[in-house]
């Protein structure tokens, strides 16, 4: 039995020391850079913040799918979400996520921008419908200058009147001649008009379609068409062609979008509130601790032991999994470690009852251990499930989604997990090493027997 | 200790807290904040303010009068303001910024929520789902571990017991100190309905226990020696949390004060419902139970 309890000794140190390692920040230790069977290993593990923490912005926007036949729909938030992710992208926020939601028969499309700076610009980008336009290219500024500059490439395209909102809709066909795929467009009728009239003039020049400001293809008038049906050649294989349909489509279906909520906060408040919540927590406890020492002296002790390497794991755990840390979040985590010592109290309770049933000390403690685990098991599972609900990890639509309740939920449910694992694998093999019968010597040996 | 031969003591002073709460609850309601109802808020810096120029509601809202329909404004901190008002779209926000600069200079928008009205009704409808589904499968989860109906039930009531005491407890606060009821409280009332089966199972799970020692013992001297018994483990370990919560509460900031005083009511109704409330209701279930069958 001793040997066994060495080798999770010494578990629980290694266990420790990796995640000290992977919990400290990385001003103070180096991100990983290994070498491993000539594979280069490079990560570094940095906490993420959310949206409440570090500032940024997240909108939800409502889809108006009135006007698009019901197969449709799923693609279009499907483009919509592309598009929306593409322009945030190009903006140069780091880490958007935009995610598509259907709840109670709308869609939604729920964008989060952490760390946004210029809020008005970027909801500009995420708020506005996809825009697809025409632009005729200006030969006189297909110049050298053009092929080098990206501005100047850009400025030689002047816009016409053609637009995405004239486009029915575009699809992928084979040339019958060369096997090739092509995209057909088809306009409505003004859209013809408008095609008829930019082909009649312009043959032999390109007519470039933009998204978002963003060339898409670049086909060149070979002849006026003047049926509102045209037809891209050249240059595509299949899964190019289809993409660009599919964008092309994303376009001419602007799905209109509204914004039906819309939270931004500036980085300043939330660092503050970090900071209060931090300072708070460590007086909390510290004082914990102290209580804990005063009700159990050595005991007490083992268990603050336990709680530091509570905290540690449970900091490494949010790393690993890339736990979004949230203010509630860092308070549910300061809750879990008040309750985290409920096992040891558990355990150290069940233990003075059996000291005072005058049992052996050694034997005491592991009664206590054993009687105390079905209480805490029964008890922790109930925590469990209300965290679950918290979580609403396979997204039931008919629960909750919201950020700040699932940082919440989770915090709540890693907090137990570990506090599970410290606070009676960590506590008892701890003492088994650590601790003897305090009261040894003046005992009567044989009175126990 | 003869701890349930004072039941009805216990019984009552849950009544009496209780009721307080209900009133208000009746009479006041609850101050559901733009979460559930829609609306929007601006949290507002004024860095350039000066000294001659006062930040009180009659000026602002005197100055906001054509663009923003306001419901409350309130100081957040030295030259902070949180504006409160019907949903408006970021056009419109920007134009209440323009208007406050032209009068008062330079300001930071540090903070701008907005929430479509028909967002409120739908967070209001998951809530309460939550809640429901959370209860019952507590509710089972008691059932099946203790198998007898009545463990599960009464833990549930006990659960009730506190959600109770916690919401009227904030319609109270919501009326004397204009505290909102918004997602975080949800969460506070989720964990509160956590906290409070935690306890009481330790209570209950002491109890199967020594009926499986001791099956000839009546339930009411085996709930009296579980409570003796578990009673320093309930007060030591809520002490902890009871001291985590109030340093963040104390010492943690605005924004989640609110949160943190919810989860430390929740604490101590918790711990006090599942000695003297889940506990006594066993008996009382028997005792009923006796009756009907008579």
């Amino acid at each position: 039995m001793h040997h066994k309890t060495i080798r999770v000794f010494l578990l629980i140190i290694f266990l420790t020391l990796v995640s000290l390692y992977i919990a400290l920040p990385k001003e103070v230790v180096p991100p990983l850079n290994i070498t491993i069977f000539g594979k280069q290993i490079q990560k570094d593990f940095e906490l993420k913040k959310g949206l409440d923490i570090q500032g940024g912005m997240e909108v939800v926007l409502r889809a108006d799918m009135t006007e698009i036949a019901n197969e449709d729909r799923d693609t279009a938030i499907e483009s919509s979400r592309e598009v929306i992710l593409r322009r945030v992208d190009l903006f140069g926020i780091s880490e958007p996520t935009v995610t598509t939601s259907k709840t109670a028969g709308e869609y939604r499309l729920l964008v989060d921008l952490p760390g946004v700076s210029d809020p008005n610009q970027a909801l500009q980008l995420v708020g506005t419908t996809a825009q697809l336009d025409f632009r005729l290219q200006n030969p006189d500024l297909a110049t050298a200058e053009a092929t080098n500059s990206a501005i100047a490439f850009f400025n030689q395209f002047e816009m016409t009147e053609l637009t995405g909102k004239q486009l029915k809709r575009a699809i992928v066909q084979f040339d019958p001649q060369t096997n090739e795929p092509v995209i057909a467009l088809e306009f409505d009728d003004e859209g013809r008009d408008l095609f008829a009239a930019i082909t009649k003039e312009n043959v032999g020049e390109v007519l470039a379609i933009f998204l978002d400001d963003y060339p898409l293809a670049m086909p060149r008038i070979n002849t006026p068409i003047l049926d509102g049906r045209a037809v891209m050649t050249g240059g595509f294989d299949l899964e190019g062609a289809k993409q660009t349909a599919i964008q092309l489509n994303a376009g001419a279906l602007p799905v209109p979008i509204e914004i039906i909520e819309q939270r931004q906060l500036g980085a300043s408040i939330g660092q503050e509130a970090v900071k209060k919540s931090v300072k708070a927590g460590l007086i909390g406890i510290g004082l914990v601790m102290a209580f804990m020492i005063m009700l159990y002296g050595w005991n007490g002790l083992i268990a603050d032991l336990a709680l530091v390497i509570y905290g540690i794991l449970t900091v490494a755990i949010y790393k690993i999994m890339g736990v979004t840390l949230t203010l509630p979040g860092i308070a549910g985590l300061l809750l879990t470690i008040g309750m985290a010592v409920d096992a040891n109290i558990l355990i150290f309770e069940r233990m003075k009852e059996e000291l005072r049933l005058d049992k052996v000390w050694k034997r005491a403690m592991e009664l206590g251990f054993g009687r105390a685990w079905d209480s805490i098991k029964d008890a922790n599972i109930a925590t469990i499930m209300t965290a679950l609900v918290l979580i609403n990890p396979l997204d039931f639509s008919f629960l909750n989604t919201s950020g700040m309740v699932r940082g919440f939920g989770i915090t709540l449910l890693i907090g137990v997990l570990i506090s599970l694992f410290t606070g009676v694998v960590v506590t008892r093999t701890f003492m088994r090493l650590f601790l003897r019968d305090p009261n040894y010597k003046k005992d009567k040996r044989g009175k126990n027997k | 200790m003869n701890f349930m031969k004072w039941r009805w003591l216990y019984f009552l002073i849950s009544f009496l807290v209780i009721i307080p709460g209900v009133i208000s609850l009746i009479m006041f309601g609850l101050k559901p904040a733009i979460d559930f109802t829609g609306g929007s808020l601006i949290e507002i810096n004024f860095v350039e303010i000066v000294e001659d120029q006062e930040l009180s509601a009659v000026n602002l809202e005197e100055s906001l009068q054509d663009v923003y329909e306001l419901s409350s404004i309130q100081q957040s901190g030295h030259n902070k303001i949180i504006l409160k008002g019907k949903h408006i779209d970021n056009e419109l926000k920007n134009e209440v910024l323009t208007l406050l600069t032209n009068e008062y200079g330079l300001i930071i928008e540090e903070r701008f929520e907005t929430v479509g009205p028909s967002l409120g009704k739908e967070l209001l409808r998951k809530t309460l789902t939550g809640v429901i589904i959370a209860a019952v499968l507590i509710m089972v989860y008691v059932w099946a571990q203790f198998s007898e109906l009545k463990y599960g039930v009464s833990a549930i009531l006990a659960m009730f017991h506190d959600s109770l005491i916690l919401l009227g407890t904030f319609s109270l606060f919501g009326y004397f100190y204009g505290t909102e009821v918004d997602m975080l409280f949800v969460t506070a009332l989720l964990t509160t309905l956590s906290f409070s089966v935690h306890d009481t199972i330790v209570v209950y799970d002491r109890i199967r226990e020594l009926k499986r020692k001791y099956p000839r013992y009546k339930l009411v001297n085996l709930v009296n020696t579980a409570v003796t018994e578990t009673l320093s483990r309930s007060i030591n370990n809520s002490v902890t949390i009871i001291i985590m919560l109030s340093a963040l509460a104390m010492l943690g900031g605005d924004t989640i004060r609110w949160f943190t005083i919810a989860l430390l009511i929740g604490a101590v109704t918790g711990t006090y419902s599942s000695t003297f409330t889940a506990a006594p209701l066993l008996l009382l279930w028997d005792d009923l139970a006796e009756k009907f069958s008579r």
